[in-house]
């Protein structure tokens, strides 16, 4: 099978969709004639033009509100955030509006909006552009938010996100862009709310999200190379709806769970998952849960720290063999 | 109309010594000097993150600052190195925080966009397009508040004035009578977007200050002189009256939005850039006034130059000597209480790695 880049997958999922539907439209800083900050939307502009990526002011409150607004009518929106980090300025919109209307209008509003952009740290731009908001996101019923780690799953997912009808937040990561892996010439789609084992073992299952699968990945290797261990890792590549059965799955067949997530621990997606576990399948279970998150302060700038801020292998073996002791 | 006077004339420029003079051309070399060594020094993978040059735009931090007081503050955005140098902090420590040493500013936490240093009056140094801008308005609040005869010099990009937070804050200025001045760096572009097509406006993105009934006014920021005489009216606004400004000054960055910007040579032509730094480079432009005035001597001229070059390059070597933080600094200076010991800082569990 071919393989292309991350960046070029979201792509093709967006070509492929604006092509589709005609009310799709592209929006956000610099998507347009910049060809995007981070390149994910280049090309689209001079092959869709101007009635179909929108290049807008920096005004997040503002164009992200208007594209909730277009979608009540309709017109199927995909916003650009050029990093997740700046959905701060436009939280009242994405959780007030975009979360609630559907539900205050007694279900006679639906908001079929995909807000997409770049959501992790580990690039040493601070602590005001390192936000990882998909823990907010998923403790707003009525939002849907994916985060996917591989090209494929990224294509996949996307095309699935734009033709869903109600407000999919999408997650993606800088440090992933220019990952390479396989993605089929012909047309799929991902649905959301499914999970994937991404690598089958039997002693350690564990879950991830986004970059973390690749370091979970990374860490399985080293765990049987070095450690005779055989760990099974799962991708929940969308975290709200959530694969509840894969997880659980996972787990009575091998009874031993690490948790990794790249989140601030309080409140991080992976304490849903360790209360989900421990409610659904604890008599599985031989050993408590543990979980490993970012370093619990903000993004910290200076580059080698930053890299010890987030999850990494030799951590990740490590809290694996206290879970397998 | 506005070229036709003479800002050298203003008051404020009146009572600028010689010594004043020749300190405002050492600063904004300064300022160039110690850019070009960070674009150097980033160029070869010493830093991380973005590096948001100010070349170009030297002459508006430091003519306004130059006008700032005891009681007088400044708070910026991400462009925040040449206002940093203009307010005293060290070369030093600003070049230990782009390599993230212990010895930077923000002791190697806050990276390039976030320098602080509020023993000068210096509140940042913000990342978020127009997060600043309400902050701006809240220190004059503070000072207005504490009876304080002083002023917020809050600046923002052409870019910037789009964001919902500085309507807001242009609103409770003039409600609230704050003193404070928002200086628009009119820079042109916003990343890669020109003025035009980012900004609807009559003739002016300052004009927008009318629907608020603030005072504003433009400016060209290439001309020292008029930059200070135009910020004079402001700050004795502001200390006088207890109302804010806003100014639009009009200058140009030379390189790309920042260093990683792909498209810096796309969205604006080489001659664009060219014209500007031959014809409107604040250095080139003030370094010539100071020498038609005899007021300067080619000789003292081109020692500012060395020293600052050597200032700047002896800013490289702390930098690279210095320590990288202990991994212990990942989790201190998050909360006040916590570091302090305190009662409070020692109740209930703060942090939840384990
Ligand atoms: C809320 C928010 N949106 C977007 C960005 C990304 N961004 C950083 S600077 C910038 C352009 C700002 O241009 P301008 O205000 O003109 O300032 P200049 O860079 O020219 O100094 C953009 C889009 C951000 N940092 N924060
Ligand atoms: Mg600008």
């Amino acid at each position: 099978m071919r393989t292309i880049t991350y960046r070029q997958a979201i792509n093709e999922a967006l070509a492929e969709e604006l092509e589709r539907d005609e009310n799709v439209v592209l929006m956000g800083e610099e998507v347009a004639e910049y060809n995007g900050a981070y390149k994910v939307t280049e090309g689209l502009w001079k092959r869709f033009g101007d009635k179909r990526v929108v290049d807008t002011p920096i005004s997040e409150a503002g164009f992200i509100g208007m594209g909730i607004g277009a979608s009540m009518l309709g017109v199927r929106p995909v916003m650009e955030l050029m990093f997740w980090s700046f959905a701060y300025v436009a939280f009242d919109q994405m959780i007030n509006n975009a979360g609630c209307v559907r539900y205050m209008s007694g279900g006679k509003i639906n908001c079929p909006i995909v807000v997409r952009g770049p959501a992790n740290g580990g690039t040493n731009v601070g602590a005001t552009h390192s936000h990882t908001p998909e823990n907010f996101i998923a403790n707003t019923p009525g939002l849907k938010v994916i985060c996917p780690a591989t090209a494929y799953d990224a294509k996949g997912m996307m095309k699935s996100a734009i033709r869903d009808d109600d407000p999919v937040y999408v997650m993606e990561n800088t440090k992933l862009y220019g990952e390479l892996g396989e993605v089929p010439e012909e047309e799929y789609t991902i649905p959301l709310g499914v999970a994937d084992v991404k690598r089958e073992g039997t002693d350690l299952t564990i879950v991830a999200h986004g970059r973390a699968v690749i370091t979970a990945l990374k860490s399985a290797e080293i765990l049987a190379a070095e450690h005779g261990i055989s760990a099974e890792v799962v991708d929940l590549r969308s975290i709200r709806p959530l694969d509840e059965e894969t997880i659980l799955t996972s787990v009575r067949k091998t009874n031993r769970v690490l948790l990794v997530d790249e989140n601030k621990p309080f409140c991080a997606v992976n304490a849903q998952i360790a209360t989900m576990i421990q409610e659904k399948a604890f008599d599985y279970l031989d050993a408590p849960i543990l979980r490993l998150n970012a370093l619990d302060a903000p993004a910290i700038y200076s580059p080698p720290l930053e890299e010890l801020q987030l999850p990494r292998p030799e951590v990740v073996v490590e809290k694996a063999l206290a879970v397998c002791k | 109309m506005n070229s036709a006077i003479d800002h050298a004339t203003a008051p404020i420029n009146q009572q600028l010594s010689s010594e004043g003079k020749i300190s405002i051309l050492r600063d904004i070399v300064r300022i160039r000097r110690f850019e070009q060594a960070a674009l150097k020094q980033y160029t070869s993978g010493k830093m991380g993150g973005f590096l948001h040059l100010y070349n170009g735009q030297e002459s508006v931090a430091v003519g306004t600052i130059s006008l700032a007081g005891e009681n007088d503050h400044i708070i910026t955005a991400y462009r925040d190195h040449g206002h940093a140098l203009s307010v005293g902090m060290s070369m030093n420590e600003c070049m230990a925080e782009l390599y993230g040493k212990a010895t930077g500013c923000s002791k190697g936490k806050g990276g390039s966009m976030h320098f602080f240093a509020p023993d000068k009056n210096y509140w940042g140094g913000h990342g978020i397009v127009a997060g600043q801008t309400p902050l701006g308005a809240g220190l004059a609040y503070g000072l207005k508040y504490q009876g304080l005869k002083g002023s917020c010099l809050c600046y923002l990009g052409d870019g910037a004035i789009n964001q919902g937070a500085y309507h807001e804050s242009l609103n409770l200025a003039a409600l609230f009578d704050l003193p404070v001045i928002y200086v628009i760096e009119n820079n042109g572009y916003s990343m890669g977007t020109s003025q035009k097509r980012s900004s609807a406006f009559k003739s002016c993105l300052a004009e927008r200050a009318d629907g608020y009934d603030i005072a504003w006014d433009t400016v060209n920021g290439e001309d020292v002189y008029e930059v200070r005489a135009k910020t004079q009216v402001a700050i004795e606004r502001a200390h006088e009256e207890s109302r804010p400004t806003v100014l639009e000054i009009s200058t140009y960055r030379y390189y790309g939005h920042s260093v990683a910007d792909a498209n810096s040579k796309k969205y604006r032509s080489p001659e664009e850039i060219k014209q500007y730094q031959e014809h409107h480079d604040p250095i080139i432009l003030w370094r010539k006034r100071l020498l038609d005035e005899g007021v300067l001597t080619e000789d003292q001229a081109s020692e500012i130059d060395k020293e600052a070059k050597a200032e700047a390059k002896e800013a490289v070597k702390f930098a690279e000597e210095s320590p990288f933080p202990e991994p212990k600094a990942i989790l201190e200076d998050v909360y006040y209480e916590v570091d302090q010991g305190t009662e409070a800082g020692k109740t209930g569990k703060h942090f939840f790695n384990d």
